[in-house]
């Protein structure tokens, strides 16, 4: 169904445990992908290493995206990096707290990374610091509030023809 | 001032000018003409030249990750119809396959093939539209009213299978809702028979047109590098001269078991990426011979979704006729089937390039998180890149040729 | 013939309105008039903002072919036009960009919300959709569907076709369109 290139994977972690010992937090397989949890202080210089590593290559940034943990009152970014000559991916994860969510931008590494967190600042409120133009993006400018956080209710406020209590809302 | 006029204008210094220049900003959007959809550009314009753009974008953000946190799996797909809904069955197959990834359902041979087909199909009908208005943005509306024709063939077919035109809703997690019925046949025959005349004598009427290669050589250009640094894929990278196709690099679907070519472009200008549109859907209908040859040599005519009763909805005559049928429906469409938790990335390639599904399952009923990894956001943000110093006539057509659609663009 | 007139499949040659015809003339009240020319020299300006715009292309196509109701002449200006087409959904970021474009029309105008998110929003009930626009500006006619087929927009517009040619020349000024005008805070 999906191939896993487990020695791939194992290469992979090697090296990485072998630069950043202290920096990883978790790494796992889930699925087909290799899947790296590291510390927000150390984020930018681990995905600047995947970029510039000539073994690793992680020369493509397919995509960013914003989580919100509740439970643990933390907000997180994963980035799916594809490197295009080794055809690998690897997804990286980082959190931050939901208290002060500050993490460095990636823009400096891929200019694609610009929209991208700025989607995440839209929705989720994260910060990236040294982001050339953080501001709201799909969102109207004066909104104050981070809609994909989970507290956020999805539905317009403003309807009053919705029963309630048919909905269990 | 005579000689000002006649000036080539590549050889104009835009940026450093001696004395102080007066720019114009022009407002283009949201709602113009010309920008094929709700999306803003603020230029600042020296004389017909473009310095600098700034886009506003977000007009027709729909919340689709929100909506995604709320609803079951199965009604996720009519949300992904609406992503590009220039071919919306792309969409709905790639979440599906998503799906099946976290949930283990292997796909028999025939829906993989079936699956294929339509895919192709509406490959076919995105790069036709995407096609046709470079056409109308250069000043041709023939070919448009010419090849919509052909689109509508498209939609019949779509019809035969699932019932409507645009926004298809098609097929369910682990294959299709039902079997394709004889017309279904008879009209894709009928359309890989017609259709390849037709887009020959289209291209003949722009591929070689001296007006049509002059608006459109050299024009948006965009260097392979900064292509990759700025996330494209797609049509859109190839035309750039980088053969990054999903279907080839990690066949999905059983894509490994088909032959056919990328087409590459030179130059990453607009008549690179019109010629890579082309290219690929003649390779589309070469595909779907492929499957449909494939499809005829099966002995099985029948299986048209994974026997997975768990998470596969039942046909609906068994839901009426079968108690076990009926069960699993009522269990699936409440919500009484546990999902696995887990996360999954699964990425097709849809008509614009790599459309990725980021999902995390909690193991509730609805997903805990969906992320859509959208071609056209993120290689839309290159546009200012690619228009700086190029005219304003220039930037229009380097924008139809780069297909921003606006669904996809906002989700 | 009202019912054959606004067959999909005959051909518009408008018939004629109400009157006293004799030898050599022919005698119909002024608005009569005015209505016919009016309905059956429509200029759309498209407001297409997602997949019902799709739908509108094909109308617009050589298959459906919208120029046989006299609307083939799309006017991209506001300035221009006497119908509006909403298609597609209208967020909330877009509410005041099509408030404005309504006002910049020159009455008579008329409004037709084509497809299920400019109606009533439709399955995007969430923050940032506007629940309908007759929230922001008025609505003649309604086409439901997700997105409508050609013919049901093609319905719509016989639909405002049958509005036009009957409106009063003084509803414009009449104090009840005032109080519309005056509920949705336009002057």
């Amino acid at each position: 169904m999906f191939k896993i290139n487990a020695e791939r994977n194992k290469f992979v972690v090697k090296i990485l445990s072998d630069n950043f010992s202290e920096a990883i937090v978790q790494q796992e397989v889930i699925l087909d992908m290799l899947c790296i949890t590291v510390t927000k202080e150390a984020i930018n210089p681990f995905l600047l290493f995947l970029r510039d590593n000539n073994e690793l290559k992680y020369d493509f940034l397919t995509t960013l995206c914003g989580m919100h943990y509740p439970e643990i009152d933390q907000l997180g970014v994963v980035y799916h990096l594809h490197s295009l000559t080794n055809n690998h991916y690897i997804r990286v994860k980082t959190a931050t707290e939901l208290s002060n969510p500050v993490l460095p931008t990636a823009t400096n590494i891929w200019p694609s990374a610009n929209w991208m967190e700025r989607e995440t600042f839209d929705f989720f409120g994260i910060q990236f610091q040294g982001h050339p133009n953080l501001v709201r993006i799909l969102n109207v400018d004066d909104m104050t509030a981070f809609p994909l956080r989970k507290d956020f209710p999805l539905e317009d406020q403003t309807r009053e023809d919705k029963d309630d209590s048919m909905f269990g809302r | 001032m005579a000689n000002e006029l006649h000036t080539d204008y590549w050889e104009r210094d835009f940026v450093r000018t001696e004395e102080p220049k007066e720019y114009n900003t022009l407002n283009v959007g949201p709602t113009h003409p010309a920008t094929h959809g709700v999306f803003q550009n603020i230029m600042l314009m020296d004389g017909e030249f473009i310095v600098e753009t700034e886009q506003t974008i977000g007009y027709i953000h729909r919340a689709f990750e929100k909506i995604a946190e709320r609803r079951p799996f199965y009604q996720i797909t009519p949300l992904t119809d609406r992503l590009n809904y220039c071919s919306a069955p792309l969409n709905n197959m790639g979440w599906h396959m998503t799906v099946e990834k976290l949930l283990g359902i292997e796909t028999p041979k025939r829906v993989d093939y079936l699956r294929i087909v339509i895919m192709e199909f509406a490959r076919i009908a995105d790069h036709l539209i995407c096609n046709s208005v470079i056409g109308v943005d250069s000043g041709a509306l023939t070919g448009f009213t010419y090849l919509f024709q052909s689109r509508e063939f498209i939609y019949e077919i779509y019809e035969e299978i699932c019932g409507s035109r645009l926004t298809t809703n098609m097929g369910r997690i682990g294959g299709f809702e039902r079997n394709f019925s004889a017309k279904a046949w008879d009209k894709i025959r009928y359309f890989l028979k017609t259709y390849p005349a037709k887009l020959a004598e289209f291209e003949n009427l722009l591929a070689r047109n001296r007006i049509f290669m002059d608006r459109t050589i050299n024009v948006g250009s965009f260097a392979a590098d900064r292509a990759l640094a700025y996330g494209f894929t797609g049509p859109n990278l190839r035309a750039c001269g980088v053969d990054y196709d999903v279907r080839v690099m990690n066949p999905y679907c059983s894509y490994d078991e088909f032959d056919f070519f990328i087409p590459l472009g030179q130059n990453g200008d607009t008549y690179d990426r019109f010629m890579v549109r082309q290219e690929e859907m003649r390779q589309s209908l070469y595909i779907i011979e492929q499957a449909i040859a494939k499809l005829d040599k099966m002995d099985d005519k029948q299986t048209y979704y994974a026997s997975d009763p768990r998470f596969v909805l039942p046909p609906k005559e068994k839901v009426y006729n079968n108690m076990e049928a009926l069960i699993w429906h009522f269990k699936i469409v409440m919500g009484e089937t546990d999902i696995p938790a887990g996360e999954v990335y699964h990425c097709v390639e849809a008509a614009n390039g790599e459309l990725g599904f980021y999902l995390v399952s909690d193991g509730g009923r609805t997903p805990s998180r969906l992320h859509f990894r959208r071609p056209c956001f993120i290689y839309y943000q290159a546009y200012p890149e690619m228009v700086k110093g190029t005219m304003l006539s220039d930037a229009i057509l380097t924008m139809s040729s780069m297909n921003v659609i606006a669904g996809e663009l906002d989700a | 013939m009202a019912e054959k007139q606004n067959s999909i499949l005959t051909p518009t040659t408008a018939a004629a309105p109400e009157g006293i015809s004799g030898q050599g003339f022919f005698a119909t009240s002024l608005e009569k008039a005015v209505g016919l020319a009016r309905k059956n020299s429509l200029w759309p300006l498209p407001f297409a903002t997602s997949c019902c715009g799709i739908e509108f292309m094909a109308t617009m196509g050589s298959h459906y072919d919208l120029a046989r109701f006299g609307s083939e002449r799309l006017s991209f200006s506001p300035r221009q036009s006497d119908l509006l087409m909403v298609m597609g959904t209208v967020a909330k970021k877009m509410g005041p960009v099509l408030r404005e474009i309504y006002i910049q029309m020159a009455e008579p105008k008329w409004v037709i919300a084509v497809g299920a998110c400019a109606s009533s929003g439709g399955i995007f009930d969430t923050y940032s959709v506007l629940q309908g626009i007759d929230r922001i500006i008025p609505v003649d006619v309604y086409v439901p569907g997700c997105p409508p087929r050609p013919e049901q927009i093609i319905d719509g517009i016989i639909k405002i076709q049958e509005l036009v040619g009957n409106e009063s020349l003084r509803r414009r000024n009449s104090a009840e369109y005032e109080a519309l005008m005056k509920k949705y805070n336009m002057e």
